[in-house]
């Protein structure tokens, strides 16, 4: 029924319950079936929950939660989550933001680009999608809203060289940090991945290093979510992730998978639309969301 | 062909030995594997749940033929109950009577909305229409300069005002009367289902022009969360149909068939490219091929 179909719903049922039964477990698995685990991880998960319930003797339905979600914290929470800055002298640092389409790219970019400022770092944006209608325009207004520098090219034009137009120009203006834009891109066009891994090379040259290559994923995503990630890590070396829309009632149960199987941690996470709606990524957080019922979304939208 | 989950079937035909019957238990270890199948596909757990309950009837029912593997008619079974969930008749344009007829595009945030309302344009111009398009997304950076950037291409006119969504719309559907164009497409804002005002002002707009059509764009890689959204979307707008975009990609597509199931309305058109002209109307059975893993992509082959 609709009460159940909620994880908070499943959870609220498996308490509600005396003891630990078949059912208990079956309600644990749809539980991380529907926040987009995947079938994989979810075994794997309840296996080792099921062997540590047996080792402890546990019994009590509360226990049980609390050991799910002590193990979803373990396999969420490892890798250093810290935003790289560190760059060899005279390199101006270079954060590249890729992902399939859709997924917040560009959003996000204004959001950290807000965040950097509000710091107190100069910072400059590159418009390295020349592909997509009016995605330098959108870009632009977010380096507008931010007080940030901004670069862009002509319409269909080499994005590498736009990125490093932009590198140059932070370089001898002095600037600390060069966000990077790229167009979206499906993980399974071939020329489209090489030409994302030629743009990470060509942002690593001198001026410029790339200390970040940060991979956004929509928490609406389903399983495709863990190909997505496979694919950028090969072409561009991804070493984080930022999980957006989690405003909405999609859990990104994907990550988990994401960071067991290919070691890359989430680093930021969207809550919105606007330029605040930017936090760090919580492994204990996320886990309680998880778990919180549906409409009561992670965090409430705040309204521009 | 049937690829992935005839590989699943493998050791436990293999079991069967020429009997002219699955056994209880063979059925019970083939539904477990279908099942797995669907959630890889991202086909929603309660929607599986209600295809494999309709699939066990058929496959204890019926009685093996011996020109087919056993393996091969429990596929032809799942084949044609998934066909048939996302199918029924394709969807059949009709036009106002009295022209202009209008058709409402909505959606989450990044889903498709704006290429795809380019699209559906080029694809009425090609029935012979006059489309005009409305940009009554007021609140993503660039939306309405995404628009006419697309408009321009196709050329198709944009009408668009920095007023509100639903004077927009309204205005929109004025200026399409003074023109003379026969067909209306308005383009909205992304939002979540979740967000009740935003919820409410598409309602408004959906209100202020009474669409013929109202489309709900969802993208193939969306997980377990579809069904929240479809109904959501369904509820407050009484959805006509569903387009699918992304489906260049390796998502499986499975949401596709969850929403289908949840809002009961034919998926009209499947989106395939970036490109204004990767779109055409929705071929059930090729979904259904790609659900079960049999590597699809005809609709891509068909085209190139
Ligand atoms: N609710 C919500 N919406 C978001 C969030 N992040 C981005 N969006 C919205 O998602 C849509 C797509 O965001 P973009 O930043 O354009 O995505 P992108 O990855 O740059 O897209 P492409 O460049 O076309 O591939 C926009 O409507 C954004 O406002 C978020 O955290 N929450
Ligand atoms: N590969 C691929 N990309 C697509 C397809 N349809 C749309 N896109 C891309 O998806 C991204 C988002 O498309 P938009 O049309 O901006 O989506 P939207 O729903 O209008 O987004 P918001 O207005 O921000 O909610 C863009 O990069 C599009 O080029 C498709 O069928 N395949
Ligand atoms: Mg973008
Ligand atoms: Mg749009």
């Amino acid at each position: 029924g609709k009460a159940r179909a909620t994880l908070a719903g499943y959870v609220g049922s498996v308490l509600g319950r005396s003891g630990i039964d078949a059912e208990t477990w079956d309600e644990l698995e749809e539980a991380l079936l529907l926040a987009d685990v995947g079938v994989g991880p979810t075994m794997e998960i309840l296996d080792h929950v099921r062997a540590r319930v047996k080792d402890e003797g546990i019994t009590d339905p509360e226990a049980l939660v609390e050991v799910l979600k002590a193990e979803l914290k373990d396999r969420i929470g490892g890798g250093d989550r810290t935003l790289r800055r560190d760059v060899s002298d005279g390199r101006t640092c270079v954060w590249l933001f890729v992902g399939v389409n859709g997924v917040g790219k560009t959003t996000t970019i204004g959001k950290v680009a807000a965040r950097e400022r509000a710091e107190g770092r100069q910072v400059l944006l590159a418009a390295g999608d020349t592909f997509r209608a009016a995605a330098a325009e959108q870009l632009e207004m977010w380096a507008e809203r931010a007080g940030a520098d901004f670069v862009r090219g002509a319409e269909g034009s080499d994005p590498s060289s736009v990125i490093f137009d932009g590198v140059q120009r932070a370089a001898s203006r002095g600037h600390e940090l060069v966000l990077a834009d790229t167009a979206g891109r499906l993980h399974t066009k071939v020329n489209l991945m090489e030409e994302l891994a030629k743009v990470r090379r060509v942002s690593d040259r001198e001026p410029g290093q790339v200390a970040e290559v940060l991979l956004v994923i929509d928490a609406t995503t389903g399983q495709n979510g863990l190909t997505q990630a496979r694919q950028f890590a090969e072409a561009a070396d991804v070493t984080g992730v930022v999980l957006t829309k989690l405003d909405g009632s999609a859990k990104g149960g994907i990550v988990v998978a994401i960071q067991t199987e290919l070691g890359i941690p989430v680093k930021l996470v969207g809550l919105g639309e606007t330029a605040a709606d930017l936090v760090e990524f919580d492994p204990d957080e996320f886990v309680e969301a998880l778990f919180a019922s549906a409409s009561t979304p992670a965090a409430h939208r705040e309204t521009p | 062909m049937f690829d992935a989950l005839s590989d699943r079937f493998d050791g436990i035909f293999k079991r069967l030995k020429g009997r002219g019957r699955l056994g209880d238990a063979e059925v019970d270890e083939v539904l477990r594997e279908i099942r797995v199948a669907l959630l890889e596909a991202d086909v929603n757990i309660a929607v599986a749940r209600g295809l494999v309950g309709r699939i066990r009837e058929r496959c204890v029912g019926e009685e093996l033929s011996r020109s087919l593997s056993p393996a091969q008619q429990v596929i032809k079974i799942v084949h044609e109950e998934l066909i048939e969930t996302l199918g029924g008749e394709t969807m059949k344009v009709t036009f106002a009577s009295k022209p202009p007829t209008v058709v409402l595009m909505a959606g989450l945030q990044g889903a498709g909305k704006t290429t795809t309302t380019a699209k559906l344009a080029r694809w009425f111009k090609q029935q012979g229409r006059n489309p005009l398009l409305v940009g009554a997304d007021l609140q993503r950076p660039a939306a309405v300069e995404q628009l006419r950037t697309l408009g321009s291409q196709i050329d198709v006119p944009v009408w668009s005002e920095p007023t509100d969504p639903v004077a927009v719309a309204e205005g929109g559907l004025a200026e399409a009367r003074r023109l003379g164009r026969d067909v209306v497409i308005v383009d909205t804002a992304g939002r979540l289902a979740i967000d009740a005002e935003m919820m409410e002002q598409v309602r408004q707009i959906s209100g202020a022009v009474d669409p013929h059509y109202t489309f709900l764009v969802i993208d193939a890689m969306t997980g377990q969360d579809a069904v929240s959204v479809a109904q959501a979307f369904h509820e407050t707008l009484a959805l006509d149909g569903v387009i699918l975009t992304k489906l260049d990609g390796d998502a499986r597509g499975g949401a596709a068939l969850s929403v289908k199931e949840v809002v009961g309305r034919p998926i009209a058109f499947a989106s395939t490219g970036e490109k204004i002209a990767d779109f055409d109307q929705f071929h059930p059975d090729r979904l259904a091929g790609r659900i079960l893993g049999m590597g699809d992509v005809l609709t891509l082959i068909e085209k190139a």
